[in-house]
């Protein structure tokens, strides 16, 4: 499937809307209060976050294939894509760029121009938060989550965030191996 | 003139505040006080010392933005209030420079400033805090802060009513103060 494809059927998929800054108060307050609870242990926070992302990721994938309809991708490259011109239009209405893609087509990077769980943010300047928190790591758990119900064990992290004073908000997706056997997830 | 601008909770607790001077008419954006640099604090005293009269006028009128509330003639002290619907105050209070003949009367000096306002058109704000055009600066000033004090006070990690201390916001009202004021 070509990646324009992708991008229609991420245009046309239709889905029930919710106000913007609803989404982005109330991931941010998850964000600040995990901050909290784990006394300001960004990597902890990181991994809790991921773990969310995972178990959402798990669930949204069956909501994905539903309301897109979309089949079995035939190779990595073209998983790239649906991720990012379908999941991420019709679950958060931006498409980030699919780029810097490895010679064996096993990795690639995920460029957002925006993001809006990260709209009015600004880490807390105690001097760490901005080297060590990932604001928006669910994402990560959420592709890790999903992709490993449909037979695909990845690994994703963020390179950089513009909250952090990068450029661009990157992230790297590797796939480690695609699962052959139908095996049951395992408890998290 | 010299600009103080602080933000003041609904508690009464500063959470913010910043001196800077004009950059209209040829102004260099510096704040130069009429009291002497260990006397900063007179700033802090007759801004807060209008707190009474703005909780008189807030009930005044619908808006948010109060005009000028106060002044202490003694230093010359204008004070502007704008009170946002949660009850946190902004505040800003002006000082027009000292006249070169500090003993000439205020109508000498209303004078010589509006031979001299026809050169320079902007120093009607710089050096005239109740006029209408200094209004008018200041309410657009007062509303850029408030844009900018919403979407700080939207960011998860600010807590209400915690001292700002952004970087990005501290920015932002400089760069206010340098197009409005």
């Amino acid at each position: 499937m070509s990646a324009t494809k992708a991008s229609r059927i991420g245009e046309e998929t239709r889905i029930d809307k919710v106000n913007a800054e609803l989404v982005t108060l109330t991931y941010g307050t998850i964000v600040a209060q995990l901050c909290q609870d784990y006394d300001s242990d960004y990597q902890e926070v990181n991994k809790q976050l991921e773990k969310m992302g995972y178990n959402i990721g798990m669930r949204l994938i069956e909501d994905f294939l539903a309301k897109s309809g979309v089949g079995r991708c035939a190779n990595f490259r073209e998983t790239a894509d649906m991720i990012a011109k379908v999941g991420f239009k019709i679950f958060l209405n931006v498409a980030p760029t699919v780029t810097n893609w490895t010679s064996d087509n096993n990795q690639f990077s995920l460029i957002f121009d925006e993001n809006p769980l990260a709209d009015f943010v600004e880490l807390p300047d105690d001097g760490r938060a901005q080297d060590e928190l990932w604001f928006s790591n669910i994402l990560c758990g959420v592709l890790r989550g999903s992709l490993e119900m449909v037979q695909m064990q990845i690994e994703a992290h963020f390179v950089s965030d513009v909250l952090r004073g990068d450029d661009t908000t990157e992230m790297r997706v590797s796939l480690i191996r695609y699962i052959e056997d139908e095996m049951p997830p395992e408890e998290d | 003139m010299s600009y103080y601008f602080t933000i003041l909770s609904p508690t009464d607790t500063p959470i913010f505040n910043i001196a800077f001077g004009t950059s209209k008419g040829g102004g260099d954006g510096i704040a130069r006080f009429r009291f002497p640099d260990t006397a900063q604090y007179m700033n802090q005293f007759i801004i807060h010392s209008s707190l009474d009269i703005l909780e008189e006028a807030q009930w005044t009128n619908g808006g948010m933005y109060l005009k000028h509330i106060d002044t202490y003639p003694p230093a010359s002290a204008y004070i502007s209030a704008f009170l946002t619907p949660s009850g946190t105050r902004f505040l800003l209070l002006h000082q027009p420079p000292q006249l070169p003949t500090s003993g000439s009367s205020s109508t000498l000096g209303a004078s010589s400033l509006l031979a001299s306002g026809t050169t320079r058109s902007s120093s009607s704000v710089a050096a005239n805090p109740t006029s209408a055009q200094t209004e008018e600066a200041v309410r657009q000033f007062m509303n850029e802060v408030y844009e900018s004090f919403v979407k700080t006070a939207m960011s998860p990690f600010y807590r209400q009513g915690m001292e700002i201390r952004s970087p990005v916001f501290r920015g932002k009202i400089t760069a206010a103060g340098k197009k409005w004021l």
